[in-house]
């Protein structure tokens, strides 16, 4: 605390040595390594804080170098927020259900608060939005993105297969639906990409000098993710019948035709769109007596075969 | 002890922060700071002792205690806060623009007024994006203007556990955005409990020219675990997923997956509704073997056979 105040009020360089002499505590150190140490780490501490702590050549100075704090790169600058955005504030800072983005954001409306912006997280929200940021590779990625760093990680491409290496200019990261995505240009594959976090396998690693990765301009990452997470559209229109008072899932995307009796349990004769006949046979099947197949015959076929696996395989 | 990297931000706030409100109950200052009483005065008392060098009685920071309130006398030239970090900045600025993005959550105004202030002051923040509600849900308009009216609504809800749709009258609390996913929180006349109802499954809503009114013992969710919290009266299912279904224990909640042979997995899935589970299973065909309990086994042969023998029944010519 002293360090900051002593160089902040100093407009020219200070010595490490005059440093030693004036701020307490540094004249206790034993020895002139002790000291060296105590002030490395602190300058390490302010730096990490992200206090502009700047280096220059002191004029006509033996030793050399100095130390200072510039007031225009440490100030936060003027900022008034009206009590309705100030609201909004609030309540984007509880948005995160990760502690490190909570932190962050617990340490942005402190600074606000000290610059004398009214932030009250009392205001008992009628809204609540949360987004959860607990997968460990989330923390280096937005670092290395906000550096510009290529990164390597390993990835599943799916669950059930070994991860493989990836290296990627990471241009963002995307939450979307609940899961985050990493996005960016595949190095190996010389193709945009995106990665799902959750199945990053172990360590992401920042490789390279940082500014080396360039978004390109007026990419939209969410449209990327949401281009590649989206359900295909529904493209088949199947024929079903479906028992009366069942099966409201699919009714509520279905035009009823005709009333069919089916081992005299009264129903209705439906269509539906549905995406591919996998996703289908598993909806139709899940559904049992419920919900039988009359078109296309490759869909009854393909929803047979899951019912007599799911009939067999307990004897 | 906590370490220097959460109590220095904290000592270079303080003073820029009470020299904006003189005056301010010590107890206000806490609060703010997410901090104990006791706590704050150390953090007080080793204010004291900072200050510019030379270190003599005009030097050192000055705060005056009148009651329970402070103020700060000299400030050793601490006057603004530190810049945001780009961490901080980050933080605030993508939650702020996930919210200007997502229509009918808050005065859309407000938001990218509140935007562009930070943002001038801190910095953009790129390269993080967040989605918050990404359907226009139909029912959010008239579930946001219940909640600023406070008004009771009556929705046609789809309950997908049960596979049912059912006509309810509820008092609305709060609006959730959760996992990339919008939900009315209210309480449920019929139900007689809070429930969440996922934006998305209410098929219908009208506004009743009733007031929402809460009982007292309706306490808001806690949301702070996820949506899913182990509840004590579910029951336990341990399923073999193959490759193929996979997706499931990422898509569900599971207590435990162990790896198996050849891609596969076994998994522990809690539920509540067996009807859920049953159909959950059924649906996944020979991609699953249900291991445990017995009962759900049972239920999902006895259901494939009647849906065999009901498809066997279909007319040649209906089946075609």
């Amino acid at each position: 605390m002293n360090l900051v105040l002593c160089l902040l009020s100093s407009r020219q360089y200070l010595p490490a040595e005059r440093i030693r002499r004036t701020v307490p505590g540094y004249a206790d150190a034993a020895s002139d390594e002790a000291f060296f140490r105590m002030f490395e780490r602190d300058k390490a501490e302010l730096r990490e804080l992200g206090v502009p702590l700047e280096t220059g050549r002191i004029p006509g100075f033996e030793a050399g170098e100095g130390y200072r704090i510039a007031r225009r790169d440490y100030e936060l600058p003027d900022i008034d927020l009206e009590a309705d955005e100030a609201a909004a504030v609030a309540l984007a800072a509880r948005l995160w259900d990760s502690s490190q983005l909570a932190g962050a954001a617990h340490g942005a409306l402190v600074k606000l608060r000290a610059a004398g912006v009214e932030v009250d997280t009392e205001l008992s929200a009628v809204v609540q939005p949360r987004v959860r940021a607990t997968e460990p590779a989330l923390t280096p990625l937005i670092s290395a993105v906000q550096a510009g760093q290529v990164v390597t990680f390993p990835h599943r491409r799916h669950p059930a297969e070994q991860p493989i290496g990836r290296t990627l200019e990471p241009w963002g990261v995307v939450s979307w639906r609940g899961r985050w995505y990493v996005v960016g240009h595949d190095r190996d594959r010389d193709a945009t990409r995106c990665f799902r976090v959750s199945r990053i396998a172990g360590p992401v690693r920042a490789i390279g000098a940082p500014g080396a990765v360039q978004r390109p301009p007026g990419v939209d990452l969410l449209k990327i993710v949401a281009g590649s997470a989206e359900p295909p559209a529904a493209a088949h229109t199947v024929r079903l019948w479906l028992a009366d008072g069942r099966a409201y899932g699919l009714r509520q995307r279905a035009t009823v035709l005709a009333r069919m009796t089916l081992e005299d349990v009264a129903g209705d004769v439906v269509t539906v769109e549905l995406p591919g006949y996998d996703v289908a046979a598993r909806w139709i099947a899940g559904l049992g007596p419920d919900a039988v197949v009359l078109e296309p015959a490759e869909l009854a076929t393909a929803v047979r075969a899951r019912l007599s696996a799911a009939a067999g395989s307990v004897g | 002890m906590e370490g220097v990297t959460q109590r220095l931000p904290r000592l270079l706030a303080l003073v820029p922060y009470l020299l904006a409100r003189p005056g301010v109950p010590i107890e206000e200052v806490a609060a703010d700071f997410s901090i104990t009483v006791p706590v704050l005065r150390r953090d007080l008392e080793l204010l004291w002792m900072c200050g510019l060098p030379g270190y003599g009685p005009g030097d050192l920071i000055d705060l005056s205690f009148e009651g329970d309130t402070v103020t700060v006398t000299f400030d050793a030239g601490m006057r603004r806060p530190l810049r945001l970090s780009g961490a901080e900045a980050t933080a605030l600025v993508v939650a702020l623009r996930a919210l200007a993005e997502t229509p009918g959550v808050l005065d859309a105004g407000s938001v990218r007024r509140a935007l562009a202030k930070i943002e001038a002051a801190a910095g953009q923040a790129d390269g993080v994006v967040v989605g918050l509600a990404t359907r226009e849900e139909a029912a959010l308009t008239a579930v946001r203007d219940a909640l600023d009216h406070r008004r009771a609504l009556r929705i046609r809800y789809y309950t997908p556990a049960r596979d049912t749709v059912s006509d309810r009258t509820v008092d609305p609390m709060r609006l959730l955005l959760v996992e990339g996913r919008g939900y009315l929180e209210a309480w449920c006349r019929w139900a007689e409990e809070v429930r969440l109802f996922r934006l998305d499954r209410i098929e219908h809503v009208t506004t009743l020219d009733e007031p929402a009114l809460p009982p007292p013992q309706a306490r808001p969710t806690d949301v702070s675990d996820g949506l899913f919290r182990a509840q004590p009266d579910q029951q336990i299912a341990v399923l073999t997923l193959a490759p193929d279904s996979r997706w499931v224990a990422e898509y569900y909640p599971v207590d435990e997956l162990i790896e198996g042979k050849g891609g596969a997995a076994t998994v522990r899935m809690r539920y509540s509704e067996t009807g859920w589970m049953v159909r959950l299973v059924l649906g996944l065909g020979a991609d699953v073997v249900v291991r445990e309990p017995p009962e759900l086994a049972a239920a999902v042969a006895q259901r494939a056979r009647a849906a065999l023998r009901r498809s066997d029944h279909l007319a040649p010519s209906e089946a075609g």
